[in-house]
């Protein structure tokens, strides 16, 4: 197998709150190859966008990467400088996020916007970067692109808007793209345009995707490996058929359980007890234990990721396995 | 079985508001902007006693609006709501209470600077259900009734995750002892795990309580595992109606069979990933609707008299109704699909 494009080791970032140490991401390890799809799926409050922010270094105080590695082609990004860090993103890392309406700037066209993203990384003529920009919003489905280019983003729908910010984040084809949640303000026909859209263009492009969402379903039809986030850690990871199919971890045979989709209509939704923790006051072991009608004694430590045929759950009590992880 | 909840012809239109001098500046001949939305036309339909209709379309359809409508919250332009042949609305304001709503929001339905046990007294000492003095014990049986601890009734909103606060707006809800329920999008801002939870209890308490309900929602699943009969909506008129098997099994209108086609399904056991059908285009602006049937633009069964005459809806079968010139050809593409 070829070198991962983006490397992941053991990455925790903390927020030094006043009421005490958030621990948001702790301990997260993933490995992406080239074009891959990877979908970070969690509830709210797992950690999976502030993994996303992590990897771009946008993690403002009083949060801060406190441990762990992320190596980009090779290159270390933790303990890169600012201004370093800023040469790459945009260019070899760049990121798509929920609500299109923040990530434009309303006072510049859309033209505007995209030359300014050209011109941080690149020396165009005026007539290239046009050429460009005109380029990728053809590709992203915006009809008309060249004339597109002179109109503002309130002139957008929602849909659209977030085809340009997907626009935005293609201009350098960069190695890699975090997608937080990009399609979840959108309605079902245009999340499905975009869906399509977007596995197409990682798969010409060679661009390797985080997709984040709390979506099980969109991020099947999209993603040939997830990882699901649970208080902060990758509770499970594998590939996504595999994963969906045969859950190993307690958490994610919940979620999926609690889906309508897959019960018989009319019947009560399997559920999961209670509510998520808080990342403040987290149970001593699995975070998930008290909450898990699998948790025993032993759940009072916590458990190591177990690696098998290509897959990894965090948990000493499996589902759909009879033997318990050897202690 | 007879109709409970009947909604005959109802039309909803939203205009700008005018000023004073704007009004004189119309009358006087002067060219003002006066479109309205039609955010809901010409909506027939009628819900059976303890049956769950559901409400689905995308953002914008006006199934909202209709809604609020049903619930006696917006007045409609034109026709009626009735509940049990009862109008719910007279001269502009709600004349009853047996008619209640949950919102989508329940960090905005509720009053943040209210205990929650207030909040859910309110209306029925207002509406002298229970009195002041026995009021502590009535909202104490609503909140086990929700799974909600009664010591937790001189609480504040914010002391409470979504899911708890949902299940707070259920139980004001339903301490009125309404006949019908409205419930929009009550799940949407919920995680999947907690919107289990309040599913179930959804489903517990219409069956229990015998409650007529209405459920709108943008998600199809939710609605599917939820309701008896389903009416999809597009820009204001519902296009298809019926039995929610049939209609999510069998689409009788092309909008429908699209809407579900581009809903993303969870990929269990294909090892190559699916591909799904997408609708082109997006809803037109309801300000500037198409002319003929609203959905013809975007329509792959499209024709001629699609872009000139507007569909009326009418009955497939004993059960179900579509509005759709070429409804006979989409259910024989199901069929060969």
């Amino acid at each position: 197998m070829t070198d991962p494009v983006l490397s992941v080791e053991n990455l925790s970032t903390h927020f030094f709150t006043r009421a005490g140490v958030v621990k948001a991401v702790d301990g997260v390890s993933f490995d992406l190859a080239k074009g891959e799809i990877m979908g970070l799926v969690g509830e709210s409050g797992s950690g999976k966008t502030v993994t996303g922010f992590s990897l771009l270094g946008l993690v403002d105080a009083p949060g801060r990467i406190v441990a762990g590695s992320i190596k980009l082609n090779g290159t270390e990004l933790t303990t890169l400088s600012e201004k370093a860090l800023r040469a790459r993103r945009g260019r070899e890392i760049s990121m798509i996020f929920q609500d299109p309406i923040a990530t434009l700037n309303p006072m510049l066209t859309i033209g505007q916007q995209m030359r300014l993203a050209i011109d941080a990384h690149e020396r165009l003529s005026a007539r290239a970067a046009e050429a460009r920009a005109a380029d990728l919003l053809t590709q992203v489905g915006i009809p008309s692109a060249s004339a597109r280019l002179r109109a503002y983003p309130h002139e957008f729908s929602g849909g659209m808007r977030q085809r340009v910010a997907i626009a935005i984040a293609l201009l350098h084809h960069p190695a890699v793209i975090v997608a937080d949640e990009p399609t979840t303000a959108l309605d079902v026909s245009i999340q499905a345009q975009i869906l399509f859209q977007m596995r197409d263009l990682a798969r010409e492009t060679g661009t390797a995707l985080i997709w984040i969402s709390h979506d099980l379903a969109v991020v099947s039809s999209l993603a040939s490996k997830l990882a699901v986030m649970y208080a902060g850690r990758i509770v499970e990871q594998g590939p996504t058929a595999k994963l969906l199919r045969d859950p190993r971890h307690p958490y994610t045979a919940g979620l999926i359980g609690s889906l309508p989709a897959t019960a018989k209509p009319g019947v009560p939704l399997t559920q999961i007890p209670g509510t998520t923790p808080s990342l403040l006051s987290l149970p001593r072991g699995c975070p998930f234990a008290p909450r898990c009608d699998r948790s025993t004694k032993r759940c009072g430590t916590d458990p190591e990721m177990t690696l098998q045929d290509g897959r990894g759950w965090r948990c000493f009590h499996p589902v759909g396995q009879d033997t318990e992880v050897p202690a | 079985m007879s109709a409970f909840l009947t909604v005959d012809n109802v039309s909803r239109l939203f205009g700008p508001n005018l000023s004073t001098g704007e009004k004189i500046a119309a009358k006087l001949g002067a060219k003002v902007e006066t479109r309205s939305v039609r955010a809901v036309s010409d909506v027939t339909l009628s819900v059976h006693k303890g049956e769950t209709l559901g409400l689905v379309g995308e953002s914008g359809c006006g199934k909202s609006t209709l809604g609020r409508v049903i619930a006696g919250i917006l007045p409609p332009t034109s026709g009626t709501v009735a509940i049990d042949g009862a109008p719910v609305m007279e001269n502009g304001s709600k004349i009853t209470t047996r008619v209640q709503t949950v919102f989508q929001d329940p960090f905005a339905s509720l009053d943040p600077r209210m205990k929650v046990g207030d909040t859910v007294a309110e209306g029925p000492i207002a509406h002298g259900l229970t009195n002041k003095s026995e009021a502590g014990r009535y909202v104490s049986k609503w909140f086990e009734r929700v799974g909600l601890d009664p010591v937790w009734v001189d609480r504040y909103p914010h002391q409470f995750s979504g899911g708890q606060r949902q299940r707070i707006a259920i139980a004001r809800a339903l301490a009125m002892q309404p006949d019908v329920l409205i419930c929009d999008e009550p799940v949407a801002s919920l995680d999947v795990s907690i919107q289990a939870q309040i599913i179930n209890l959804f489903l517990e308490l219409t069956r229990d309580l015998k409650l007529t309900s209405v459920f709108i929602s943008h998600d199809l699943s939710v609605v599917q595992h939820v309701s008896d009969r389903v009416a999809v909506m597009y820009l204001g008129r519902i296009v298809e109606l019926g039995p929610v098997a049939q209609v999510f099994g069998t689409p009788a209108h092309p909008y429908t069979a699209a809407l579900f086609g581009s809903v993303p399904k969870l990929v269990l056991d294909a090892e190559e990933l699916v591909y799904f059908d997408t609708i082109e285009g997006e809803v037109p602006s309801p300000l500037a609707p198409p002319t003929g049937c609203y959905f013809h633009p975007r329509c792959p069964l499209s024709s001629e008299i699609c872009s000139v005459t507007q569909p009326l809806i009418q009955p497939v079968s004993d059960l179900r109704a579509v509005a759709c010139h070429h409804f006979k050809s989409q259910l024989a593409d199901n069929v060969s699909h």
